[in-house]
């Protein structure tokens, strides 16, 4: 094997690169050569061209990213410990506790290989949150598929639940909620998004940067192989010698495999080093492998680094420099540690099993190099590589159609009789949309570790943190992609106040939020137009309600040929509560005499609305209003109301409308309930306009709640009781639908799909 | 009352079975996979997860662990022993008890809050429950499904061995609906549902779990 050396890469200026088949544009690569003064190696294209990518280095998104930091004002900032640009957002909760959490997309992978793509997004996620110094608790799961019908549905739906849940299960990582949508734009494009939240102490934040002349450098976790190397690959000679036993080069799939026992396994271990205080500096390894572990911890650490590069363990033989750097192996960590301290971490990591070793230390100067068995093949200033990538401002355009889309409006849509209003409540429960996700979410475990206070089908998911306190928090992630291509700017405020919503229902306070933001190509200038609009008013949102941005994660190129995914900006609300003992569960009948309550008005809102897509296939309109400060004070309710222990049960008002909830309220508490609505009945049940929650009220406590309500200035209606001697849902005027009949309808469209 | 559990790399429920113990009232001694040393407990729990990763076959590679030599020869003396979940996979690996657990028979990881029938109340781990009782805990498994040869089959019921059965729908094709029994002294039971994620109802379905732990610390109190 010849080694591409930088004092060959000097001797032969003018030898032709594949820098193009790695995805560098010309003058990318002439910005390379101008860094560097000469052509680069083999190693350094493959890492420029791995950290210059738009997965790594934001480069299209870097301009509209700023606004979420120049929104953010001190106030917002007060709680935050750690913020974009770091592994994972920090938040304190109170009490010393940190909470960190971050959302990424494994799509691409996961529809090319559907259960490694996901278990592999659920790995890459948690070691983040490992990194930042945290016991990871949690994880969720925000997943987008093409039409449930759809045949290629079947290939993909089943293979990243189950990738998902094996991953999951295994790593001891209860799975508290997430999303399954259907819609025909996410065919051949399914989106997956992996959310993982941590608790550490404050004092215990780990933050990834190299330190300290003379410090160590230490690769631990997994062995280095051939997978997950994507277009690195061409750097490969195709006339390969035969040393390494094959007469040709064996290439395997650029999705990587998951190996979740090494992954338990090494939280273990990291858990074990942190406590042990042996830690300078930590990261992980994710996309773009030890190329991106070692530029970032050196462009964030105060001098250079130099890491001989043979001294990677590998699990292939032959592998080049160039693969070793951009191979993207799994359950990998990148620890900085003190000479005193090496004998100690080694000990540490022999105790869990776990292969250690020492690859490099911290040096003084500002360069980065590596060497292939002392021969220099990679000399960077390692800032160019991970912070100082190019920045494009794509061209915006707001798209042609927007207008003839938006002036669509589902007026013209023919509205039910009423005597068809009962059998739509049923039909509408059974759309994939918003039938019971049960057969996705019993193949996670939700139970392991005993913090577990609530759980998918509940508004949000709750963890709780402090055995002795109860002190706990709750997560929610949405996206109403629909809403968003009629007016991505709304439509992203709609999400936050979605997640907001869902966390404050169940009775935390929200605090921070998080994000993934999947879109089509930033190369079409509509795309980047509802890019920069979901953005602004994401931002502009969190400034309204006061809480901040923490992290986020952009995935770009989500499309098919020429059309582009609805625009999908997943938003995570993170919430604390005081005591998880006072969660506010989803189903209603855990007290004897319930009265039901509706907070917030309803208007007739239809533009995007689920009703629109499942019995008219039609998108147009304007999605529901944005009403962040009535969003803010129903908050403010909710939570009073748990604290105070008025509410029995709560559950928001989102998709399919009050129907859908009053559904759903009866299926999880297992108990009846009368409902009686006035004014128009089909806007009542299905109607989408936003800050509405359906509240179960002791009747001891219904006055003192709804006083509560009339004093700040909520409007709430009461419209119905709970029956625990029924076994029906009964709406005044219109009839009874049996729970039972309900039921099957609700949980049976998926097992009937794809068991 | 010293209870130990035990950690193998790939054990997710240790701090789940060390919590239900204190809940308890015992005192939870934490045992490493790699030690010859039971530290001198009353009783052994091996609890739920992935053992070496189960990539072998679930609880193939566990059974040899040093730590699994210890608990054979404890439980030959009478101690009592409980596995859930893996721990049972691993005990029945071991032979302590009979049978095997294989593949869901929807090849599905099954996560749901289950129904059980107590068919046997004598046993170290069951005494607090009434024969007949019927009790909600999770069951989270991929390789639940009991198996086990017809004679072994009809020497369990026959001697009233099976000590837990799935009420309603079999949730992973298990014979006979089983889904914990005991050794033929009653001091070892497996079981694949999780009785220690049922021990407050603010974390687990019930609290319904909670009564195998207080059997235990009965059990040894009496001894």
């Amino acid at each position: 094997m010849t080694v591409d050396t930088v004092k060959n890469a000097e001797n032969t200026p003018d030898q032709e690169q594949p820098y193009k088949e790695l995805g560098l544009k010309d003058d990318e690569y002439a910005r390379i050569k101008d860094i560097l003064g000469r052509r680069p190696t083999d190693a350094e294209l493959a890492m420029y061209s791995v950290m210059w990518s738009e997965h790594c280095s934001y480069k299209s998104s870097k301009v509209h990213l700023k606004y979420f930091s120049e929104t953010t004002t001190d106030e917002m900032r007060e709680k935050m410990l750690a913020g974009i640009g770091e592994n994972a957002g920090v938040v304190d909760i109170g009490d010393g506790w940190a909470i960190t959490f971050k959302a990424e997309s494994h799509n691409h992978p996961s529809y090319v290989e559907p259960y490694q793509g996901a278990a592999t997004g659920v790995g890459g996620i948690v070691r983040d949150i490992l990194a930042m110094g945290a016991r990871p608790l949690a994880v969720m799961d925000p997943l987008r598929f093409g039409p449930a019908d759809a045949p290629d549905t079947r290939r993909v739906l089943p293979g990243i639940v189950a990738g998902v849940g094996g991953y999951g299960n295994c790593l001891g990582l209860p799975n508290i909620g997430g999303e399954v949508v259907f819609d025909a734009t996410y065919a051949g494009n399914p989106l997956v998004n992996a959310l993982c939240v941590g608790a550490m102490r404050v004092e215990d934040l780990h933050l990834a940067h190299a330190s300290g002349t003379g410090n160590k450098v230490i690769l631990f976790g997994a062995r280095t192989g051939l997978d997950g190397i994507g277009g690195v690959s061409v750097l490969a000679s195709e006339t390969f010698d035969d040393s390494a036993g094959a007469g040709k080069r064996k290439k395997l799939p650029s999705v990587q495999v998951g190996d979740p026992f090494t992954e338990k396994v090494l939280i273990e271990c990291c858990l074990e080093l942190f406590a042990e205080r042996i830690v300078v500096g930590i990261q992980d390894l994710g996309g773009a492998g030890l190329a991106c572990a070692t530029s970032e911890l050196a462009s964030a650490g105060d001098g250079g680094m130099r890491v001989h590069l043979e001294r990677v363990p590998l699990r292939a033989t032959g592998m080049t420099p160039a693969e070793i750097l951009s191979s993207e192996s799994q359950e990998r960590m990148c620890a900085v540690v003190r000479p005193e301290d090496l004998d100690a971490f080694m000990a540490v990591c022999a105790k869990w099993d776990v292969i250690a070793t020492e690859i490099g230390e911290v040096t003084e100067g500002d360069r980065l190099v590596i060497t292939w068995h002392d021969e220099v093949v990679l000399d960077v200033p390692p800032r160019t590589v991970a912070h100082e990538g190019p920045v494009y401002d794509r061209p915006i355009v707001r798209p042609a159609d927007q207008d003839a889309l938006q002036a669509d409006l589902p007026d013209r849509l023919p509205r039910p009789a009423r005597d068809d209003l009962l059998p739509l409540i049923k039909s509408m429960a059974a759309s994939p949309n918003l039938a019971s996700k049960r057969w996705v979410t019993q193949q996670y475990d939700r139970y392991v570790r005993g913090g577990t206070v609530l759980a998918q089908p509940a508004d949000s998911g709750m963890i709780r943190i402090d055995e002795s306190t109860n002190r706990g928090v709750a997560l929610s992630t949405d996206c109403n992609g629909r809403y968003t291509k009629l007016d991505p700017y709304a439509g992203a405020q709609l999400a936050l106040a979605e997640a907001y919503r869902n966390v404050a229902t169940t009775g935390a306070t929200p605090v921070a939020v998080t994000n993934c933001l999947n879109f089509g190509s930033p190369e079409d200038p509509a795309v980047m137009w509802q890019f920069e609009q979901a953005v602004k008013g994401l931002a502009d949102g969190c400034v309204e309600l006061g809480i901040p941005v923490t992290g986020g994660n952009v995935s770009f190129y989500n499309q098919t040929g020429s059309t582009a995914i609805l625009p999908t900006p997943v938003v995570g609300v993170l919430g604390v509560i005081d005591d998880v003992r006072r969660r506010i569960p989803t189903g209603i009948g855990a007290e004897a005499g319930e009265t039901l309550l509706l907070l917030g008005e309803t208007r007739e809102e239809f533009g995007g609305s689920e009703w629109a897509h499942v019995v008219h296939g039609h998108l147009g309109g304007l999605p529901p209003k944005v009403d962040l400060a009535r969003e803010k004070l129903l908050g403010e309710v909710l939570v009073a109301g748990s604290r105070d222990g008025m509410l029995s049960a709560a559950h928001d008002l989102s998709d399919g409308g009050l129907a859908q909830a009053l559904v759903e309220t009866c299926l999880i508490g297992e108990v009846g309930a009368r409902v009686f609505l006035e004014g128009d009945l089909f806007t009542e049940l299905f109607s989408e306009s936003t800050a509405r929650v359906l509240v179960a009220v002791p009747r001891t406590e219904e006055l003192r709640f709804t006083d509560m309500c009339t004093a700040r200035g909520l409007p709430w209606r009461k419209v119905g009781v709970v029956d625990p001697e029924s076994d029906a849902l009964e709406i005044q005027e219109l009839g009874s639908l049996p729970l039972a009949e309900l039921r099957e309808a609700w949980e049976g469209t998926l097992p009937a799909l794809f068991d | 009352m010293r209870v130990g559990v035990i950690t193998f790399p790939g054990t997710l429920d240790d701090v789940d079975a060390e919590r239900a113990v204190r809940y308890a009232g015992g005192e939870a001694v934490k045992l490493w996979h790699a030690d010859h040393d039971l530290k001198d407990v009353d009783a052994v729990i091996v609890p739920g997860g992935f053992s070496y990763g189960d990539y072998l076959r679930c609880g193939a590679i566990a059974r040899f662990a040093p730590v699994m030599q210890e608990v054979v020869d404890a439980a030959k003396k009478g101690m009592p022993v409980l596995g859930i979940c893996n721990g049972f996979q691993i005990l029945c690996e071991a032979h302590l008890l009979p049978g095997a657990l294989i593949r869901n028979h929807k090849l599905h990881f099954v996560c749901r809050d289950q129904w059980l029938k107590v068919e046997n109340n004598s046993t170290a781990w069951t005494s607090r429950y009434d024969q007949g009782a019927e009790i909600l805990v999770p069951l989270k498994s991929g390789e639940g499904g009991y198996q086990a040869d017809r004679s072994t089959l009809d020497e369990l019921e026959g001697e009233g061995r099976v000590v837990f059965r799935y009420v309603g729908e079999n949730p992973n094709g298990s014979r006979n609906d089983i889904a914990g029994i005991t050794s033929a002294n009653g001091r070892v039971v497996g079981l694949m549902p999780h009785p220690e994620h049922a021990i407050d109802a603010l974390t687990g379905p019930t609290d319904d779990g909670l009564g195998m732990f207080l059997s235990l610390v009965d059990s040894v109190v009496k001894a």
